[in-house]
């Protein structure tokens, strides 16, 4: 009973947060549901029997399904790579930001800590121009992070220097809530 | 054969992530990185060739992994179907890989690896037996495609990526809630101990239709279908013709796997399949109409043709079965060549907005004949493999009496066709515009960047200094050389589109490999008592 409980409030509060607009709250949200899913898995292995699975620990009858756990386990590391990815989503690019419209991007708040109004680039493959610079970094230096120098860029977006108005003003908002 | 090909099975899913590997570590040698991506997938096909000529008879050949006992192991289980599936995949990563090479896209460190990795989930994900393992290789399969997705959407911006990602971690989510459930109900997750489960007790074909739903929004399916357009398109063609034939078709096969086992081809909910199938194929064909670019015309004609795949579900009969597999695999082909076939002057042009082209018939006579063979070949015209396709399809509903699925399929079809005509007319036809040249110039240097501008130099105007590109540079270089798509851009397209006209005047032989794989899907028995030995 406590289980179902605890499954119908991670997915109803899963729910809430994926209808936001924020991306870091969506990935929250993600993460409340992935427990709400494990917790399935525990309750599926009827949590009745709560003997450690060990071969001779104990009657067979009394011990834990060690099925559900291998699982969760195997699903808890998939969650948790993905959540890490989506993370760093919400936080790499800054000029195509869906959540910049209603509450300040996470990703505004770093570049603007940071004093940096160019997106960081995705795995090394942009530039403050949005050119993907793979040869460049392989042809001449080697370096699949190509040093930033936002001084010299020529043809940099129109969006990339607009967040250093907006952003520290909204911080305190975004700390606020 | 089918004494030495069953161990090697699980290797199918090991090499290709061993070689993703070693290609991660190869930092600086690109060429080594293109050997090994090209040279597995070549690999994997040869296996898949052995796969399907072993299969052939309907074998199904089983490896329990780790020589564990039925019951305890997770068996790796190949039929005709998987095998088909499998090399049809194998051959369209090839012709993306080679895309992506021409586009300069697979020089980037991670692009080959991500690749490989993409194809061991695939291996896994039609090979395993047991349907929480396919959960994690579809979650194998997954992870590398977020990275191809977000680095490609780097210079698209990461809007795309976003919801690709919370869609499918949303639907990842509900299958592992399905496959919990299943799990709660039936007591094993065993694919082969599943069989007849859900036909069986209500309970767990509640569980099961949780699974089914899961995989629905994975393949795209109307109602769940929103996220496939506004993704597919956002990214770089050669992603999309990857995906567009690899991850919605990984899910149909699974749909009809579990349909299979697990239901046991059960005859009350197939009307739930024909409802939405036949949702599907109208919803598709009619969201194309009012899209603007090559791509986004062809993402919805994908979802329109999964409609078309999946209505072997709802008639599961065996020539419904056969057609749809038939349908499923030309399907593959057709679609990845359309897409790299638009994607080529995409990539050429800087937009794939039909009213920004026009005139490429003169321009690319080559690409014209290449896109206008798959183009009909989707239609379903004679002599391409579609014709067949979608005339046995319909040949199955009819014989099942369900007149208005048929007819919702020619109406479909011949929309389909007036979608194609649109593409043909505002790209290939009419005149081209002024500025064609120029917006060409300007996003091949935005894309290549120095590195064209060097190129360019050395051929033509030695004085061109290194840089970002100028109004002079360009309108140089715009005078002195006409651009032009290459042919290795437009290559894969061209392998495509042969598969599919082989496919359409050979097509006795995919219908009887066909025949074989929808044979077993109606009679589990067989992969029931391979797996269990008895």
């Amino acid at each position: 009973m406590s289980i179902a409980i605890a499954v119908g409030l991670l997915t109803a509060a899963a729910v809430y947060l994926f209808m936001q607009r924020g991306m870091v709250r969506i990935v929250l949200g993600f993460v409340l549901a992935s427990h709400a899913a494990n917790l399935m898995f525990f309750a599926a292995g009827n949590t009745a029997y709560r003997g450690v699975p060990y071969i001779g620990s104990g009657e067979l009858g009394e011990q834990a399904d060690p099925l559900p756990q291998a699982f969760v386990l195997t699903a808890i590391v998939i969650a948790f790579s993905i959540t890490m990815f989506m993370v760093t989503l919400a936080i790499t690019t800054t000029t195509d930001d869906d959540t910049e419209d209603v509450e300040v991007s996470p990703a505004l708040l770093l570049a603007a800590d940071r004093g940096d109004t160019n997106d960081a680039g995705f795995f090394g493959l942009t530039t403050e121009s949005g050119d993907i610079v793979v040869e460049r970094g392989e042809d001449e230096t080697g370096d699949p992070w190509p040093e930033k120098t936002p001084g010299t860029a020529s043809s940099a977006e129109p969006g990339a220097t607009a967040p250093q108005a907006t952003a520290p003003t909204e911080t305190q908002e975004g700390d606020a809530r | 054969m089918t004494e030495i090909l069953p161990p090697l099975l699980p290797l199918a899913v090991g090499i290709p992530l061993l070689l993703a590997a070693v290609g991660v570590m190869l930092r600086k040698k690109r060429l080594a990185r293109h050997m090994i991506s090209l040279g597995t997938l070549a690999a994997l096909f040869i296996f898949a060739v052995l796969l399907v000529i072993a299969t052939g008879d309907g074998t199904v050949l089983v490896h329990q992994v780790g020589l564990w006992d039925y019951g305890v192991s997770i068996p790796f289980v190949v039929d005709a179907l998987s095998a088909l599936v499998l090399m049809i995949m194998s051959v369209l990563a090839f012709a993306s890989v080679l895309f992506a090479m021409a586009t300069h896209e697979a020089r980037a460190r991670f692009f080959h690896p991500f690749v490989l990795v993409l194809m061991a989930g695939v291996s896994g994900a039609l090979m395993t037996g047991d349907i929480f393992n396919l959960f994690v290789f579809i979650e194998v399969m997954l992870l590398p495609s977020y990275g191809l997705l977000a680095m490609m959407g780097a210079k698209l911006g990461a809007h795309g990526a976003r919801i690709y990602v919370s869609v499918n971690l949303l639907a990842s989510t509900l299958l592992l809630v399905g496959i919990a459930l299943v799990y709660a109900t039936a007591g094993t997750v065993n694919l082969a101990e599943l069989h007849g489960a859900g036909k069986d007790d209500p309970a767990v074909a509640l569980a099961g239709g949780v699974v089914l739903t899961a995989v629905a929004i994975k393949a795209a399916v109307v109602p769940v279908h929103g996220w496939l357009t506004r993704t597919y398109a956002m990214t770089s063609p050669a992603v999309t013709a990857l995906f567009s034939g690899i991850h919605t078709k990984v899910a149909i096969y699974v749909i009809y796997r579990i349909y299979s086992l697990l239901f046991d081809g059960d005859e009350r909910f197939l009307w739930v399949a024909l409802v939405i199938t036949s949702a599907t194929m109208l919803i598709g064909v009619l969201g194309a109409v009012g899209e603007k670019t090559t791509r986004s015309i062809l993402v919805f004609h994908m979802i329109s043709q999964i409609g078309y795949i999946l209505i072997g579900v709802g008639l599961f009969t065996l020539l419904g079965l056969t057609a749809a597999i038939f349908y499923l695999l030309h399907h593959m082909i057709v679609k990845a060549s359309l897409f790299l076939s638009t994607g080529a002057i995409e990539e050429t042009y800087g937009t794939g907005e039909i009213d920004k082209l026009g005139g490429m018939l003169k321009r690319e006579p080559l690409i014209a004949v290449t896109f206008m063979v798959a183009a009909l070949s989707l239609a379903g015209l004679p002599p391409f493999s579609g014709f067949v396709a979608k005339f046995a399809i319909i040949q199955a509903t009819l014989a099942e009496s369900h007149y208005w699925v048929a007819a919702v399929a020619v109406v479909v079809s011949i929309f389909t066709l007036l979608s194609m005509l649109k593409i043909w007319t505002g790209v290939f036809m009419g005149s081209e515009p002024d500025d064609l040249q120029e917006r060409a110039l300007t996003y091949q240097q935005r894309m290549h960047g120095k590195r064209y501008l060097r190129v360019q130099a050395q051929a033509e105007t030695p004085t061109l200094t290194i840089g970002p590109p100028t109004a002079t540079t360009t309108a140089v270089l715009a005078g002195k050389q006409a651009v032009k798509v290459p042919f290795k851009l437009i290559f894969p397209a061209i392998l495509l589109a042969a598969i599919t006209l082989f496919f359409g005047l050979g097509a006795e032989l995919l219908m009887g490999w066909s025949e074989t794989a929808a044979e077993n899907l109606l009679n589990p028995l067989d992969y029931v008592r391979a797996v269990s030995g008895a």
